[in-house]
């Protein structure tokens, strides 16, 4: 049961006060009565008319020895006499009141909020021109040094004549470097399906929540050692293999064809 | 807001005076101009930075209206972030730019690609410029991939409730490298030819139907003209259209998610 705020039942007490005052005075023309009949009042929740009533009506099912004590002088008759003998308060309240409070319902229960306050900033413009400022950045960057470094044209492709290293793009040079290590279809299709299908189920694996490093240290190592291995073999495949694929020092074919890819 | 414009400052001279921004005044006045422009436009005219305006800077741009009109306060700075997830797609509408242009002086088969390459470079404007444009963005749209796809896991964003978009990213990661490698054969140049022989020659060692594999990609038993076409079909129209695809629901989804993930 919900219980009534402290404000609520101080002005319950001065209204029923006020309207007792004005009742007694005008019927009795005794104050400190009525004034003592209000206070004697205040400490019981239940009305004592609606007692009595319910002391009746209950006195015809249960004729208790106890209770009969009580019930006596109230109502010799059986409960068909008791609204004929309470008309008067069952109308009005004990004070003549028209209303009652029943029950106070509080803001929480029915108007739940869901959504916590956060932070937040209008994206434009401040997301939009860091974005801006980022794009413009690119753009000069990239005009800048495709005029000053050209793309790879070589010769006309010829089935014929195979280049001594061949390479495959950068970004397969990993790959490549496994060729050496192990047989093509290891290194070339199970251990990139593998790392690719093992990458994707990533969210799905890892049951830890939490998303602070310090919490997730085996994840962290784990993706710091993949990189590294992989810009390892990248960076091997890249500089330090010359012809027949045998390592070397990059300075021992110097670096004319850096930007050959 | 256009009296203080036209009017000037009040001065009470009467005469007709020549003031700064009275004609690009009218012309924002203009109906041709209010019904290009939709309310809250930066461009319209009496535009004030009020908290409804940039709201409607968002939700009234085609462009624009790809973000919320709110982000959260840490999701602005550009050290979490490192812009590489708008950077990789940035790259992207910068390869399609360049590569429209380039799809203009070249011809896909064996007798005319070298070429065309060569001739782009030599003999038309800026064609040197816009060729090396695009291929340097193709390598660092590789680059910028890959790096936004270590931040996303350093900060443990393909975590529930992201873990499917993740999986969408790395399909995106996928298609990249399909997309530059099949553009890596297109220039026909010694290059191209052996770079891929090893690429697809590995690719020929997939289990029980490798060879099929290699056949399909090559259209042929060796790389030829006809491999020429096939990896020009699919790097102009067939990966640009799935990646497309999968970078709408890519987008789509951060929002979905609730935004890119919170704070460390």
């Amino acid at each position: 049961m919900t219980e009534i705020p402290e404000h609520l039942l101080q002005r319950a007490k001065e209204r029923r006060a006020r309207l007792s005052g004005q009742g007694g005075g005008a019927s009795t023309g005794d104050p400190g009565a009525t004034e003592s009949q209000a206070s004697a009042d205040d400490g019981e929740k239940i009305p004592a008319h609606l007692l009595q009533r319910s002391a009746e009506a209950g006195g015809q099912g249960a004729a208790a020895a106890a209770s009969v004590a009580t019930a006596a002088p109230a109502t010799a008759a059986p409960a068909t006499a008791a609204p004929v003998a309470a008309p008067g308060p069952a109308a009005v309240g004990p004070a003549g009141h028209t209303q009652r409070l029943l029950t106070v319902v509080k803001a929480g229960s029915i108007q739940d909020v869901k959504a916590t306050p956060s932070d937040k900033v209008h994206v434009w413009p401040h997301l939009l021109v860091v974005e801006f400022v980022a794009a413009l950045s690119m753009t000069a960057f990239l005009l800048v040094f495709s005029m000053f470094v050209n793309a790879p044209l070589l010769g006309l492709a010829n089935p014929n004549l195979t280049p001594n290293p061949s390479k495959a793009p950068w970004y397969f040079l990993g790959l490549q470097e496994l060729l050496t290590m192990f047989h093509p279809m290891v290194a070339g299709v199970t251990i990139p399906g593998m790392g690719l299908i093992a990458l994707g189920a990533a969210g799905y694996i890892d049951k830890n929540p939490s998303q602070k490093p310090e919490d997730r240290k085996f994840a962290v190592t784990i993706l710091t050692v993949f990189l590294m291995f992989w810009a390892t073999l990248v960076i091997i495949g890249s500089f330090f293999r010359g012809e027949g694929f045998n390592f070397i020092m990059p300075w021992e074919q110097g670096v004319h064809d850096i930007f050959d890819f | 807001m256009a009296k203080q414009i036209t009017r000037g400052k009040g001065n009470g001279t009467g005469a007709k005076q020549r003031v700064p921004g009275e004609r690009l005044a009218k012309v924002q006045g203009s109906a041709l101009w209010t019904s290009i422009f939709r309310p809250g436009s930066i461009f319209r005219k009496g535009y004030t930075d009020s908290p409804r305006n940039r709201s409607y800077v968002i939700m009234n741009s085609v462009l624009f209206h790809l973000h919320p009109v709110k982000v959260k306060r840490h999701a602005v700075k550009v050290s979490y972030t490192l812009c590489l997830g708008g950077l990789s797609f940035f790259l992207f509408i910068h390869l399609t730019v360049t590569g429209i242009f380039l799809m203009f002086f070249y011809r896909p088969t064996a007798a005319q690609a070298w070429n065309d390459i060569s001739s782009l470079q030599t003999s038309v404007t800026f064609g040197l410029l816009v060729r090396n444009m695009h291929r340097w963005a193709a390598h660092l749209m590789v680059l910028s991939v890959f790096l936004h796809m270590a931040r996303v896991f350093y900060h443990g964003a393909y975590k529930p409730p992201r873990e499917f978009n993740w999986v969408i990213g790395i399909i995106l990661l996928t298609l990249t490298l399909l997309l530059s490698f099949t553009g890596y054969l297109l220039p026909w140049d010694q290059l191209a030819l052996w770079a891929v022989t090893v690429g697809t020659n590995m690719m020929g060692y997939t289990p029980v139907f490798g060879s099929q594999v290699r056949f399909v990609l090559l259209g042929g038993a060796e790389i030829g003209t006809d491999t020429l076409l096939r990896w020009y079909v699919l790097h102009v129209l067939m990966f640009p259209f799935f990646i497309v695809i999968f970078m709408a629901i890519h987008f789509w989804r951060v929002r979905k998610d609730g935004g890119i993930s919170g704070p460390l």
